[in-house]
């Protein structure tokens, strides 16, 4: 069987498995609604829906998976350069959500105020400043991991347990509502399409020009790859990974405005909780090595919102919140093995005989 | 099976992506013989020592090992050790953060009674191993404490220790001093009168000719021919390896008087690094290649990093062509028209997991700066230049640098330094564990650099090198420069130098 070019492309690249575990993802779903009867295609369904609160709004199992996935996919997308600057993972970036969400709340109600209709500064100053707080919690961890040379396991430890506590003492005890439509419209419609999708979209594409215009991303995978030798070929080392975290920090600040948003309050006990692992998860089932090096992000990004597809499409099936943890990790067991390089040495080693046996 | 020989390998084949790297070889190893496989850089040499060890799973032919029955497959250097097949790599392959007893035993560590390790006979074992080498070290005391030099000989000896009938020994002394590598020929001698079949992997002509039986020459993936030494004089080997009759290695100086300016490139007035290199003062002209002698730990590489700030220098003056810089780190000196390549190509020159094309064109974007990306099609111009100038030998230029052999890892990070154009390159080691044809190719490039007016430091332990290609060397000993040779340039005098005592 001879491939196509492009098509050899697709099955040499990384992307392939990624790939392949959504589309089975979507696969699962089409299956359930002919077994129901709900027509073969009702997942890709989108349709217009008039809303009271909202006017008129896409509506669709597709809208609502981009539009949970968003803050995982961003955070996905500041993951995938730490861990291939650093060949360690970020681990403090769902508490960092929570604090920059706090921050940001503190200062629009006011320090010590509960509950708010008025905002005590204008919106943009509130939403950049809590941004700017996850750049610079990201400038802490960078500070950590690459000039101290602390394990960033360890380093990101510190703030993954005290961020969380900070918002709330920066809240004072509190947690604070916004009670005005202004801040609510990050976390809900532009026009008809919802704004979290809106704001992802812009991060990945500004990421991705940046990564295809300047040497970053070589940078960023020859400093994971190999920090000596980049240092020797005149790569500031310490540098790079340093702006990794930034860049990471950068995003969670940005996922954390959009998740307050989304309820109009700092909640710092539930903002981006265990939000992180799925970071990684999404990192990891992008066929990236969480030992540190090449990266794909548009692997990254697949991965985040496979993640938040199987969730929904459990729900869908009817699993019940509570046991659908259990059928995730089933899934994701799958998908992690099959991209494993003894599993992936065998098919390949299969593939081989198989193409000796019809030479012969 | 044959009287007398330990291991024999029929018609091995092997392809990897783009490569046919084996191609029906034969080889036969006998009982206490010291065997060289000879061969250019991406001849198959290291391909066929993997295959007997089992990390590379080789398509057809079949090995067999005395003793066994069954024509042998290893799996893994496990499998290898187990039907008594051990080898010492080109690179350490040790953990440099354990103990040289720890490494000695790994995996195979001396239990008491109950099951536990046995510290004590760990120690006392360890100890008495390395002794018998002749080695001096506390065994006690990690690894990474002890030279690159030591730490090879701790390899050798975990292999000489695990009661080998085969021992591969793949590039063992490029990284020795003379003196270190008499000490591994004694124990390579005294391992052949126990009967021991020796693999010597070497691209030192010398050594083949003092301690070897027998050769056999692979060439692209082919074998050319396995001869008893006595009927392969030096030209015949390297015509055999090269498949062509060879210009003489000694001819390349050019006759014709060297025009080295009087201009400064480089002058260095008490620069050091506490530690490793002892204050130095040093003038580097426009044009000239100069050469640093020394043996091994001597500061001949410490010397070249504190200029370039590899190790930032803490104290000290540094001139570039006449004026005051100060270079915190690599690429201050790059700005300031520098490059280095450093000595160890594993740990610091390449980039395993790019392709040729990135590791060829990373210093040059480095020095452009991280906003101004060369565009693809110029990014496939550089590569492609140097892949044709330096004729490096691959697929394309996608290829990832990990896959090819290490002579042609050399020669990606040479064309990485010049594609930056350098005014001032220092070249640590360059020719290290490359074949005899690409050494000539390095030699020459060398030179014609300088011609261009560019100044070359050239580090090597090889002293009849530099005396082809320097026209000024300097000594290093114990972390100290110690004495500059121009006129006097003698092999007699340069290594009276280096051993310093009786002369001055």
């Amino acid at each position: 069987m001879k491939l196509k070019p492009w098509l050899l492309k697709v099955k040499k690249s990384q992307l392939l498995l990624p790939l392949v575990a959504m589309i089975l993802v979507m696969a699962v779903n089409i299956i359930h609604d002919v077994a129901t009867g709900a027509g073969a295609f009702s997942f890709f369904k989108i349709t217009l829906q008039q809303t009271t609160s909202n006017g008129t709004i896409l509506y669709g199992r597709i809208i609502d998976i981009l539009n949970r996935g968003s803050e995982a996919a961003l955070l996905a997308l500041g993951m995938t350069l730490v861990v291939s600057a650093s060949a360690g993972t970020d681990i403090s970036v769902g508490s960092v959500m929570s604090l920059c969400a706090s921050f940001c709340c503190m200062l629009l109600a006011g320090y010590g105020v509960s509950s708010t209709n008025d905002l005590a500064v204008p919106l943009v100053v509130g939403v950049l400043a809590g941004i700017l707080m996850g750049c610079v919690c990201g400038a802490f961890n960078g500070l950590l991991v690459a000039r101290l040379n602390i394990q960033p396991m360890v380093a990101t430890l510190i703030l993954y347990s005290a961020a969380r506590a900070i918002g709330l003492l920066v809240c004072n005890d509190l947690i604070v509502y916004i009670r005005n439509d202004s801040f609510g419209f990050f976390g809900s419609f532009l026009g008809p399409i919802p704004t979290p999708i809106i704001i992802t979209a812009i991060c990945i594409a500004i990421l991705a020009v940046v990564l295809k215009k300047t040497a970053l991303g070589m940078y960023i995978q020859s400093v994971g790859i190999n920090s000596k030798a980049s240092r020797i070929a005149g790569l500031n080392s310490k540098m790079i990974i340093h702006l990794a975290y930034i860049l990471c920090g950068l995003f969670a600040g940005i996922a954390g405005i959009v998740a307050s948003s989304r309820i109009t309050s700092a909640d710092s006990n539930n903002i981006g909780l265990y939000l992180e692992m799925d970071a990684i998860l999404a990192v990891a089932l992008g066929g990236n090595s969480l030992g540190g090096g090449k990266f794909s992000l548009a692997g990254s990004i697949i991965g985040a919102y496979t993640i938040q597809a199987i969730t929904t499409t459990l729900y869908a099936l009817g699993v019940s919140t509570n046991q659908a943890p259990v059928f995730k990790a089933i899934i994701v067991i799958i998908i992690v093995a099959i991209q494993a390089p003894p599993v992936k040495a065998y098919i390949r080693k299969r593939s081989l005989n198989k193409a000796a046996k019809e030479v012969a | 099976m044959e009287e007398n020989v330990v291991l024999t390998a029929r018609q091995i084949s092997m392809t990897f992506p783009g490569v046919k790297a084996l191609d029906r070889v034969d080889f036969t190893l006998r009982k206490g013989e010291i065997h060289a496989l000879m061969g250019e850089n991406g001849a198959g040499k290291s391909t066929l020592i993997k295959c007997l060890t089992g990390i590379n799973d080789f398509e057809q032919g079949e090995i067999h090992v005395d003793g066994i029955e069954e024509p042998v497959r290893n799996h893994s250097t496990k499998d290898a050790q187990e039907v008594g097949i051990s080898t010492v790599y080109q690179e350490v392959n040790l953990c440099p953060n354990l103990s040289v007893a720890e490494n000695l035993f790994i995996g195979r560590e001396p239990l008491t009674g109950f099951g536990t390790i046995d510290r004590k006979a760990y120690t006392e074992r360890a100890q008495k191993i390395m002794d018998e080498l002749g080695v001096a070290v506390d065994v006690t005391r990690n690894l990474e404490y002890y030279s690159l030099a030591i730490q090879q000989m701790v390899a050798i000896a975990r292999a000489v220790d695990m009661d080998c009938k085969v021992l591969i020994l793949d590039e063992p002394t490029s990284s020795l001093d003379d003196e270190e590598v008499e000490k591994l020929f004694n124990v390579m001698r005294m391992l052949k009168s126990k009967g021991v079949g020796i693999i010597f992997v070497t691209h030192f002509l010398d050594q083949v000719y003092e301690v070897c039986d027998r050769i056999t020459v692979l060439r692209n993936g082919k074998l050319v021919g396995e001869y008893p030494i006595v009927d392969l004089p030096r030209l015949k080997l390297v015509a055999a390896m090269m498949g062509k009759a060879f210009d003489d290695l000694q001819s390349i100086k050019s006759d014709e008087a060297e025009a080295i300016s009087d201009e400064l490139e480089i002058s260095a007035r008490g620069l050091g690094h506490t530690g490793t290199i002892k204050p130095f003062d040093l003038d580097i002209h426009k044009g000239e290649v100069v050469g640093v002698g020394g043996l091994l730990g001597s500061g001949r590489s410490e010397l070249a990093r504190a200029i370039y700030g590899a190790d930032k220098a803490n104290s000290g003056t540094l001139k570039v062509k006449n004026k005051d810089v100060k270079i915190n780190q690599p690429i201050d000196a790059m700005n300031l028209g520098m490059g280095m390549l450093p000595d160890d190509r594993k740990a610091e020159g390449i980039i395993e997991d790019l392709s040729i094309r990135e590791n060829i064109m990373l210093a040059l974007q480095s020095k452009n700066g991280m906003f101004k990306l060369m565009t693809r099609a110029q990014q496939n111009e550089l590569a492609d230049k140097y892949i044709r100038l330096l004729s490096i030998k691959t697929p394309n230029r996608e290829t990832l640098v990990k896959q090819l052999s290490g002579g042609n890892q050399q020669k990606v990070i040479l064309a990485r330094w010049l594609a930056t154009n350098p005014d001032f390159l220092i070249l640590d080691e360059p020719t290290r564990g490359i074949d005899v044809g690409t050494k000539t190719e390095i030699q020459k490039l060398v030179l014609e650099l300088a011609k261009e007016g560019k100044s070359i430091m050239f580090i090597s332990s090889e002293i009849a090198e530099m005396l082809r290609t320097c026209s000024r060397m300097i000594i290093m000993r114990d972390g100290e420069k110690v004495d500059e040779l121009s006129d006097d340039l003698t092999e007699e005098n340069v290594m009276k130098s280096i051993a310093g005592g009786d002369k001055k």
